[in-house]
């Protein structure tokens, strides 16, 4: 019978002994499994306090580790590693290196919420990922994920016009994410789009890709908004000691 | 006909950007909807986006901002006090921005700043009361006032009802949500199905009323958004239904985008038919499958509603 706990210890702390003497007595068999001694010496203190720096994070202090977050999490219930609850304990802690192992999950947190609805302690977790996700990728320990690339040509798009063109914001993120547009699922969706469209309609939605809708008179708000992104980003370079940010934002 | 005025008989109307776009049958349709129901929609001139699901990502309170130069067109420029808003992704977003610009000094700054920069006037928190397309027919019209003018029932329709993340989550930004009896819940919601139920149909037991359809992460982690369509599919056949109905431009599309995806993917099979249920609505009000964009959806349902006596 193995020990009762090994699922929840990695593999790699067991050094497990076919044939073991400990002062002339064998304990091969049942008392022949160790769990290998775990000291950490490399605390990251400052880990909190970045991630409460970035948005989202502010609240991360207020946790008490009740589990609701992870229990109720979509992402979770088909991921059990994904687990919200763990990575805020990581943070508040500073276990940078244990939180690193799991740095290319994080990401996927789909905003759905389930989390901050669940949260009796109002820490926003849904925030807590997102900021998680930022401080990762500021700090240089994953690149940009294919999320955070749909948001930004998203919000790009935003800023500078006002409104969304969905076919131009789609364009654009499969060309920055080097992705294929004639995926299979793709155009098997376009025809069945297009199957029963009228001509007209379909000459109307072309159009609108070449006539990009934009808010008028947003030029002012465009450069408001485009001083106030790049002083967010000072800041926040600031708070998590990395040089400032060079060129225009 | 001298009618007395309705609750929400006139008032501002926000499609927001994907009901231009992938949404556009949920525009049409509900647009038709309130013609019938003689409710009037004002369009909000000159609008901008809500900031979607993205923008907060890059920072929450330019989502606020923009969300907020909606609401202050309406209340400041067309003297609205009502802004109607049927997808869910900007409903959840004005209502976030006005309950942020209630209780966050920092978050009023912000948009006072840029607002000012803008040169338009800053929103203040209370000059509007967001609704959703849903408040505004039950409401609006309510459930006895729907039954009165259905034409073609929507008897022998089985429907699983689908709210997905936006429209109740977080509890806290629908103060007007969970107030016992009348009231929207957050955690078993209703609107839809008692709407749908008035107009004839038979809604199912359906357990993913506020699943997640994964449809912030649709193309940057599709099979993620595939694997929680298969499952909310699922659970609607399952449950016995014949039609999903959806209230969001973005669970709509996901879930018939997804659908596609599982089929050519991973070999999933479903029957399921998806429509909005302002489309629904229009079937049983008499209007005609076209103006209701029912040949738009991906999902082809024409066939179906011909059987069941309403294309
Ligand atoms: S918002 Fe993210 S972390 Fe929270 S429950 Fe949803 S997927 Fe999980
Ligand atoms: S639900 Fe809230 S308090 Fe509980 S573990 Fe998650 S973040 Fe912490």
């Amino acid at each position: 019978m193995p020990i009762h706990e090994k699922s929840l210890i990695r593999q790699e702390n067991l050094i497990e002994h076919e044939k073991l003497e400990i002062d002339g007595i064998d304990v091969s068999g049942h008392w022949s499994t160790f769990i290998q001694t775990r000291v950490v010496t490399d605390y990251n203190e400052d880990m909190e306090t970045e991630v409460a720096a970035l948005p989202g994070g502010e609240h991360i202090h207020r946790c008490w580790q009740c589990g609701s977050c992870t229990n109720a999490c979509t992402v979770n219930a088909i991921n059990p590693d994904f687990n919200p609850r763990y990575w805020i304990y990581l943070t508040r802690i500073g276990m940078e290196a244990e939180l690193l192992r799991d740095k290319d999950i994080i990401w996927q947190c789909i905003s759905c919420n389930k989390c901050t609805y669940a949260c009796p302690r109002d820490v926003n977790p849904e925030g807590v990922m997102k900021a998680l996700s930022h401080w990762l990728e500021l700090k240089g320990h994953t690149e940009k994920s294919p999320s955070m690339h749909f948001d930004e040509v998203f919000s790009e798009q935003v800023f500078q016009t006002g409104k969304i063109e969905e076919g131009r914001t789609i364009r654009r993120f499969f060309a920055r994410t080097g992705q294929e547009l004639n995926q299979d699922w793709l155009v098997e969706m376009i025809i069945r789009m297009v199957r029963h469209l009228p001509v007209k309609l379909l000459f109307a939605m072309g159009l609108q890709s070449v006539l990009k809708p934009r808010t008028r008179g947003w030029g002012k708000a465009r450069d408001a908004i485009h001083e106030y992104v790049a002083e967010k980003d000072a800041e926040h370079r600031k708070a998590l000691k990395l040089d400032p940010p060079h060129g225009p934002a | 006909m001298n009618e007395t005025p309705k609750k929400y008989g006139r008032v501002a109307y926000y499609p927001g950007c994907a009901l231009e776009g992938s949404g556009h049958a949920y525009n049409c349709s509900t647009q038709e909807v309130g013609k019938v129901l003689g409710l009037e929609l004002v369009e909000v001139d000159n609008w901008n986006c809500c900031g979607a699901m993205e923008v907060k990502n890059v920072d929450p309170k330019l989502q606020t901002y923009l969300s907020s130069r909606v609401m202050s067109i309406a209340a400041n420029e067309m003297g609205f006090d009502t802004v109607m808003a049927p997808c869910n992704g900007c409903y959840h977003n004005l209502k976030k921005a006005e309950y942020d610009l209630e209780h966050d000094p920092e978050t009023v700054a912000v948009v006072e700043r840029i607002s000012s920069k803008a040169g338009h006037e800053t929103y203040k928190s209370g000059q509007v009361e967001t609704i959703h397309a849903l408040d505004w027919i039950k409401e609006g019209i309510g459930e006895e006032g729907l039954k009165a003018r259905v034409k073609n029932s929507l008897k022998g329709i089985r429907v699983a009802n689908y709210y997905g993340c936006m429209y109740t989550r977080p509890r806290h930004i629908f103060p007007e949500k969970d107030q016992g009896p009348g009231s929207e819940s957050t955690l078993q919601p209703h609107f839809m199905d008692d709407l749908l139920a008035a107009a004839g149909a038979e809604n199912v037991d359906f357990p993913l009323k506020t699943a997640c359809c994964g449809g912030a992460h649709t193309l940057s982690d599709s099979d993620m958004s595939t694997k929680l369509v298969m499952n909310i599919l699922r659970a609607a056949e399952a449950s016995g239904a014949d039609v999903v109905a959806t209230e969001c431009p973005t669970c709509h599309s996901g879930l018939e985008m997804h659908q596609v995806r599982g089929e050519k993917r991973f070999g999933f099979k479903s029957k399921v038919k998806i429509l909005y249920f302002t489309q629904l609505l229009g079937l049983a009000l008499g209007v005609k499958p076209k103006p209701l964009g029912v040949h738009e959806n991906i999902s082809d349902s024409m066939d179906f509603l011909k059987s069941k006596g309403l294309a």
